[in-house]
């Protein structure tokens, strides 16, 4: 442990340093040994501010640990690992590089302690996690980047305006609570929202998360809308506008999920769904309901991991994740199939796994502070996220038709990463005492009560014979080849279509203004010919004999004037 | 497991759920233990925080209820939202 030094700082200089190395085991060995060793680093950290430096009159704190940014760092520092052995077999550069470096940004963001050192961290996460959409390759993945590299660089200009205008109004940059006083704060805020998905802010999310590389997607999945999550907890707790939007979140992602058939992009909208009940906890603002946004951000990166471990396997096998064409892998895949349900009751909240020791303090701190309304929509998103993401992405991957696809197993570095993923998704939800104690609160929430356990298995099992009772009358909608249209459509569809019309009426202007001057430069011109062309007044020669005559006139006349 | 002929003339396993009748097993599983969870109402007393949490099986039934309004409404949503899967041309 070195004094002082911020784990972040770890995993950025030493994912580059990885470049210098050898491809293949020297290099795989050292990545592994990076988060392990940032670990052991933040792990060793008393709680304070650390690394305080002073920079163009600015004094910051680019290293603060207590109770919030601990739990943060530690997900973070697993879902790292995890990623890296997820990647292990992965031979291409830039994405060993950017799967820690993007990494290694986020941790900087939960340690920042102040507004600018958040900034820099927050840019450079955006940044560096483009490179994992763009190192898929393909069309489709180059103009998603492009489009989410926009979005995510607009919410660094949204911060960065903020913290200007904020650190001008109060002189300071301190990373606290925040509130809405100033109009600086709420640009801020918006600029977390957009990080976090917030609704209409959410499109890159869904737009760009599928089309990132296998493990890229895995990657993605667990830092940036959990560092958005962090720092809406810190900053914007107990905000009663959250609840809202929160359940908003939880809502409306889950008729998408339904329709959907790229399996990577249901995950994508359920991720949005989950998101939701934080920001809930968030605006909340109970200690209750922040130790709850906290812990299921710490379960879902699991989670949502291990889910998009077992799609990113079925696409590495099978070269798609399209439910129209997937079915009956489990022949093939058995281990994925395992891991893939394990990570589909867990975000479903079966007891006995990681979201109904987490989830269920949300639920629990809406009851308790009376959001009837938030409750119940909040129950409805349970029910929904249990339906397309706990049966329908194992559903239609694994069972479901026999498409008659045969394949390998997953990689043995993929089945480690999800099997640990997996094993930490049930002791999670096991024993949940180690995760309840590092919580930014003390707690005192028993999650194995009767009622708790049996109303939580009634609404499952229920929403599963709801499923079932679809699927089998034929309600149920098949998946089809398709896209759904979502907010997006605004950037992709309509925006362009009105600059094209823009620019046909600017032609058109143009081609009048064009024809109106040529109009009037023909007549000029012509008028110019009339008097100076060959035939022209002016343009006529004269004979020398007229202007000796008229010489000698003006010499006589000038004589006369002399002599009167 | 026993081993069956495939078209192709390879010889494959088959598995215990490709018997429908072993699909149809599990199905009626399911709803047994829906029914006796339904009826566990009756033997225990219920912590809530909200009166609507009292109404007999109440989980139950508004998971039921909002998972099939999930699936018709989206159904609905479908049709206005679907495009073919080269609408955006990239």
């Amino acid at each position: 442990m070195i004094e002082g030094f911020n784990p972040a700082l770890i995993l950025v200089f030493g994912s580059l340093l990885a470049l210098l190395l050898q491809p293949g085991l020297p290099r795989q060995c050292f990545m592994l040994a990076l988060p392990v060793l940032g670990f052991t680093q933040l792990w060793g950290l008393p709680y304070g501010s650390h690394a305080e430096i002073e920079l163009f009159g600015l004094s910051l704190t680019t290293l603060r640990v207590d109770r919030l940014s601990f739990v943060f760092a530690v997900i973070f520092h697993i879902a790292a690992l995890l990623t890296v052995i997820y990647a292990w077999s992965l031979r291409d550069p830039l994405q060993q590089v950017v799967s820690l470096l993007y990494p290694g940004a986020a941790l900087g963001v939960v340690l920042a302690g102040d507004l600018v050192t958040l900034f820099v961290f927050w840019e450079l996460a955006a940044v560096s996690s483009v490179f994992l959409i763009w190192a898929r390759r393909t069309r489709q993945a180059y103009w998603a980047g492009l489009r989410y590299l926009m979005i995510q660089i607009g919410s660094g200009v949204l911060l960065l305006g903020g913290v200007i205008l904020y650190s001008r109004a109060t002189g300071a940059i301190a990373f606290d609570h925040l509130g809405f006083n100033s109009p600086g704060t709420l640009l801020i805020f918006l600029a977390f929202g957009v990080k976090a998905a917030f609704p209409l802010l959410h499109t890159w999310l869904q737009d760009s998360y599928p089309e990132a590389t296998v493990t890229g997607t895995v990657a993605l999945s667990a830092f940036t809308t959990k560092m958005a999550i962090y720092a809406l907890a810190r900053g914007y707790a107990g905000s009663d506008i959250l609840i809202v939007i929160g359940t908003v979140m939880a809502m409306f992602p889950i008729f998408y999920a339904v329709i959907e058939n790229d399996l990577r992009r249901v995950l994508a909208y359920s991720m949005i769904n989950q998101l939701g009940f934080m920001v809930v906890g968030v605006g909340i603002g109970t200690e209750l309901a922040l130790n709850g946004a906290v812990a299921h951000a710490f379960a879902d990166i699991l989670f949502k991991s291990l889910l998009f471990m077992s799609m990113g396997a079925v696409l590495l096998r099978t070269g798609t994740v399209n439910g129209s064409d997937l079915g009956g892998l489990y022949k093939s895949m058995p281990f994925t199939t395992a891991f893939c349900i394990v990570g589909a009751a867990s975000i479903s909240a079966f007891p006995l796994f990681s979201a109904f020791v987490t989830k269920s303090l949300i639920m629990e701190a809406a009851a308790r502070e009376g959001y009837q309304v938030a409750w119940l929509f909040l129950l409805f998103a349970s029910a929904g996220v249990f339906h397309h993401a706990g049966i329908k992405i194992p559903y239609f991957a694994f069972f479901a038709h026999d498409r008659g696809l045969r394949c390998a197993e997953a990689p043995l570095n993929m089945l480690v990463a999800m099997g640990i993923a997996a094993a930490l998704c049930i002791g999670i939800g096991l024993f949940p005492e180690p995760l309840y104690a590092m919580l930014p609160y003390p707690i005192d929430f028993e999650p194995y009560t009767t009622t708790h356990v049996i109303t939580q298995l009634q609404l499952l099992v229920w929403s599963a014979l709801a499923f079932t009772i679809l699927m089998r009358t034929g309600i149920y909608p098949p998946e089809l080849r398709s896209v759904n249209l979502d907010f997006d459509w605004t950037y992709r569809k309509l925006m362009p279509r009105v600059l094209r019309e823009y620019e046909a009426a600017g032609a058109q202007a143009g081609a009048v203004f064009n024809r109106f001057v040529e109009e009037r430069v023909t007549a000029f011109i012509a008028t110019l010919y009339r008097h100076h062309g060959p035939e022209g007044r002016l343009a006529r020669t004269w004979p020398t004999g007229s202007m000796v005559l008229w010489v000698a006139i003006i010499l006589g006349s000038s004589l006369i004037f002399y002599y009167f | 497991m026993t081993e069956s002929e495939r078209p192709g003339g390879a010889t494959e396993k088959t598995y215990w759920l490709d018997d429908r009748r072993n699909v149809d097993r599990l199905i009626y599983t399911l709803l047994l233990v829906g029914v006796l969870l339904f009826g566990a109402d009756f033997y225990y007393h219920k912590h809530v925080y909200f009166p609507i949490e009292n109404r007999f099986g109440f989980y139950a039934w508004y998971g039921f209820i909002c998972c099939v309004s999930l699936v018709l409404i989206a159904k609905q949503l479908r049709k206005v939202l679907r495009r073919q899967e080269d609408y955006y041309g990239d």
